[in-house]
């Protein structure tokens, strides 16, 4: 259960960023890869719990995935399909080791009130 | 009237804090020439015996130690001491996973410089630990043959996160009937050209090889220019 700390690391940061930005905040986009370890209804748990007493109380937590994307020395930056655990090529089937995408976590947007 | 919300994009990592602490201690064990090696794996696939044994079998040649993490106890602290290389339990109370500014505090008075091996034992866990950089220059993620061939399908992030696989207690493989080909194959498919060690730290099969690797890593790393 990772995701507490995760979540008081993103509440954190969603603070610093909306009084940079001015307003209530109350949407906090995420984007998640594939491959990041992460659960996405523990996060959204450990959210709520992190996010209480603090401005942040009451925003919604949107998490946007992100598939894996691999990088085939043939076929360039392919996309693995969901669920997919075979670190190779969607297209020609050659191992790919270099993940592109997929581990990210990421803040990527934050929903002000006017 | 109301306004509708404005959406702001901002990009942020979640780990930043990590990674700054992580690359901060990189960057002084690189400095200092010491080579640092993690060890993660599921509770009870032999991560303390192997560290055991390594610790007694370098220690005679090169200077090393350990730092070893645990929700609770200093059993394995205790029980790596016996080694005579200096050891340090990190106890996480209830968190799951080690984080690079556990491993700076943990560090302390050490000097990395005195150092040519410093081994990180992680928590036990197969998915916490993934994401958390501890500044290493190489991971070990461990699988004992008893666990099952299929565990790199199940936990593909971690796998995917280490650089070296050790599949341990391997004087047991025939008696779990361990399948060696479907093992090797599901690791190379989560992580394709990953280097795989097998060993028995309970009777030194492998030991010798696992022993020569990190030598020639470690002799690898100093070779080039710092």
């Amino acid at each position: 259960m990772h995701e507490l700390s995760l979540a008081l690391n993103l509440v954190e940061i969603a603070r610093e960023e909306g009084a940079r930005l001015g307003g209530r905040v109350n949407a906090v986009h995420v984007r998640l890869g594939a491959m990041a370890g992460v659960v996405r209804e523990a996060l959204h748990s450990s959210y709520e719990m992190a996010s209480a007493d603090t401005p942040l109380q009451g925003s919604r937590l949107v998490i946007e995935d992100a598939p894996v994307v691999v990088i085939c020395d043939h076929c360039g930056e392919q996309p693995v399909p969901d669920g997919s655990y075979w670190m190779g090529c969607p297209r020609c089937g050659a191992p790919a080791p270099v993940l592109r995408d997929g581990k990210e976590m990421e803040l990527i947007a934050l929903e002000i009130d006017p | 009237m109301s306004q509708a919300p404005r959406l702001v994009e901002v990009r942020r990592n979640l780990l930043k804090q990590n990674d700054v602490v992580a690359r901060r201690l990189r960057e002084r064990f690189s400095a200092a020439g010491t080579f640092v090696v993690s060890l993660v794996s599921s509770p009870g696939s032999g991560k303390t015996a192997l560290l055991e044994r390594i610790l007694m079998e370098l220690g005679p040649r090169h200077r090393v130690a350990a730092l070893v993490g645990d929700l609770a106890t200093e059993n394995d602290a205790a029980r790596l001491a016996r080694s005579q290389a200096p050891v340090r339990q990190i106890t996480t109370g209830t968190l799951c996973h080690l984080e690079a500014a556990m491993v700076e505090t943990a560090l302390g008075d050490w000097d990395p410089a005195q150092l040519d091996f410093l081994f990180i034992e992680n928590v036990g866990n197969l998915v916490c630990p993934a994401s958390y950089d501890l500044g290493e220059s190489l991971r070990f993620v461990l699988m004992s043959v008893t666990e099952g061939e299929d565990k790199p399908l199940k936990y593909p992030t971690i796998f995917n996160s280490a650089d070296v696989a050790v599949i341990t207690k391997v004087d047991l493989a025939d008696a779990v009937e361990f399948q060696w080909p479907l093992a090797m194959h599901n690791i190379q498919a989560v992580r394709p050209g990953m280097e795989i060690l097998r060993l028995s730290a309970k009777t030194g099969t492998g030991m010798a090889e696992c022993l020569a690797f990190l030598e020639s890593r470690l002799a690898e790393s100093r070779a080039v220019p710092r």
